[in-house]
């Protein structure tokens, strides 16, 4: 199994640069792929348009161009900022962005880290985004970032909770936390005794698949659960006082970490970098572990932006509402039925 | 409010934009592609204002209706032959300058709905961009260009007994 990695030796420093850069590739290949085909193409279809056009073929450097115009554009700090909140705020959504790739594994031996505790990290990590917001919101000196920075906060701390019951029904299920091994679980599972696909969680944990998609979905504030950016009400919330290169990041973490949701909901839900009828084991998926995960991870995030682009936004209370009325309960009485389940089979 | 929205709208929602990408995927958009596709503009529309300049006798009613004051027009007076020999000399108006500022017109049309000598004229033309804000000040003779483009008035609806106005050539 370890045949094709043990055949190089590399020094310490050599294996975290190659990861570095891997990480870095894991972030915005998804991430990029995600603006052109969803935000760029998929949401003009949707309105009738074509969307861009113009730079490269059927538009698709238009991502770059855009880039490149906020390279350009004005670092904007407002004189009543907190300089050094403000600037960091970016940087530390970001890490969590690139914090939450590493858990993920994308092949037998493809991996960054392979720890027991792997979704316990990952739902840990996935909260570090809420400070950077709130620094954001908190360092703007701005009525509307403030505004929405705490809208923000309030919101991700509510739907962090239906993310991670939603995920424990699969944890109960696979009966670990280390998500090399929940794939595994899912690649050698069996329904009833029949493992020609595997066991991929989405059919039997279906309930915790729809629960953490929503949750996903609030998790990036994006529509419907876009009240911390509402444009008609707060200006865009905490992203009001951000001009040029933070602003990109920003943006860039709001589509890598969508690009990464979607990578945890395949890998938890989907199989991961998993397809029915090869053996696990060979070597063959780490070769085409990576792309299969990412035509997953194109899979999951259509419904994401499906969602995003057809719904207008919930009202603040009616947001709560949803999660602490609906999706929570949901989510315990998910993971009551599937202990019960787990314990009785 | 429930606290929960009904589903089936949510699931009506889904299918409303899955129908329309599937649509523009297989039958095109409704947008066209602007500098390489051109739609013609209703035959109506506001595109940029013609001056027939024989017609204008230099009231200035425009000038002063126009909420911008984005028509500059001067002109004098003079003394025209008399009609009948032995007549009066007649005071006529000279135009000596009809100019509007594009970059300060919100073509709302007062100008052409004022004017009481049929003097002025839609045009649907609006390719008229400049790269200089300067040049969007279009002068008499520009305007008077214009008029080529102007096109003539729509049949009114069956039955109205208001005479339709022809446009000068």
């Amino acid at each position: 199994m370890n045949t094709v990695v043990t055949a190089v030796e590399l020094a310490y420093w050599q294996q975290t640069a190659i990861r570095s850069v891997a990480a870095l590739v894991a972030v915005l290949i998804p991430a990029g792929t995600l603006v052109y085909l969803y935000l760029f193409k998929m949401m003009s279809f949707m309105q009738s348009r074509l969307g861009p056009m113009e730079a490269g073929p059927y538009g698709s450097l238009q991502l770059l161009a855009e880039v490149g115009k906020f390279l350009q554009k004005e670092d904007l700090i407002p004189r009543a900022a907190d300089r050094v909140v403000f600037k960091a705020a970016p940087f530390v959504v970001l890490v969590s962005t690139f914090l939450l790739v590493l858990v993920l594994p994308a092949g037998p031996d493809l991996w960054f880290i392979n720890v027991d505790t792997g979704v316990f990290l990952a739902l840990a990590v996935s909260s570090i985004s809420v400070i950077g917001i709130l620094m954001a919101g908190w360092g703007s000196a701005s009525k509307y970032s403030l505004l929405g920075g705490l809208r923000a906060a309030g919101q991700l701390v509510a739907y962090e909770l239906p993310l991670v019951l939603a995920v424990m029904g699969v944890v109960i299920q696979a009966g670990t936390l280390n998500v090399q091994e929940i794939v595994l679980a899912q690649a050698n599972g069996e329904i009833f005794g029949w493992g020609a696909i595997g066991n991929p969680f989405v059919i039997t944990q279906f309930l915790g698949f729809a629960i953490f998609l929503v949750a996903v979905q609030a998790e990036l504030t994006q529509p419907p659960f876009d009240m911390p950016v509402a444009e008609s009400e707060i200006v865009a919330g905490y992203l009001t006082e951000y001009s040029g290169m933070r602003f990109l990041l920003f943006f860039i973490g709001e589509f890598a970490t969508a690009g990464i949701f979607a990578a945890l909901a395949a890998t938890f839900f989907l199989g991961g970098w998993y397809v029915p009828g090869l053996d696990p084991a060979s070597d063959l998926f780490n070769l085409i572990g990576p792309l299969v995960l990412l035509t997953k991870i194109v899979l999951v995030s259509f419904l994401i932006f499906w969602f995003r682009f057809t719904y207008p936004r919930f009202r603040e209370d009616q947001l709560q509402q949803l999660a602490w009325k609906v999706l929570i309960p949901l989510a315990l009485a998910n993971i009551v039925v599937t202990g019960v389940l787990k314990v009785v089979f | 409010m429930p606290a929960f929205p009904g589903l089936p709208g949510l699931i009506t929602g889904l299918g409303v934009t899955l129908r329309t990408l599937v649509r523009t995927i297989t039958k095109g958009a409704h947008t066209v592609q602007y500098p390489r596709v051109k739609e013609a503009p209703t035959t109506r529309a506001r595109g940029v204002i013609a001056l027939h300049e024989e017609n204008c006798t230099a009231c200035m009613l425009c000038a002063r209706e126009c909420p911008d004051w984005c028509i500059y027009i001067e002109g004098h007076k003079y003394k025209a032959p008399p009609r009948r020999p032995g007549g009066k000399p007649r005071q006529k108006n000279a135009l000596d300058r009809f100019d509007i500022d594009y970059a300060l017109c919100m073509y709302c049309g007062i100008c052409v709905d004022v004017c009481p000598f049929e003097a002025l004229f839609w045009s649907p033309e609006f390719e008229f961009s400049e790269p200089k804000i300067a040049d969007l000040l279009h002068d008499k003779a520009r305007l008077s260009q214009w008029m080529e483009t102007v096109p003539e008035f729509e049949d009114y609806e069956a039955g109205s007994e208001a005479k339709k106005p022809e446009v000068p050539r």
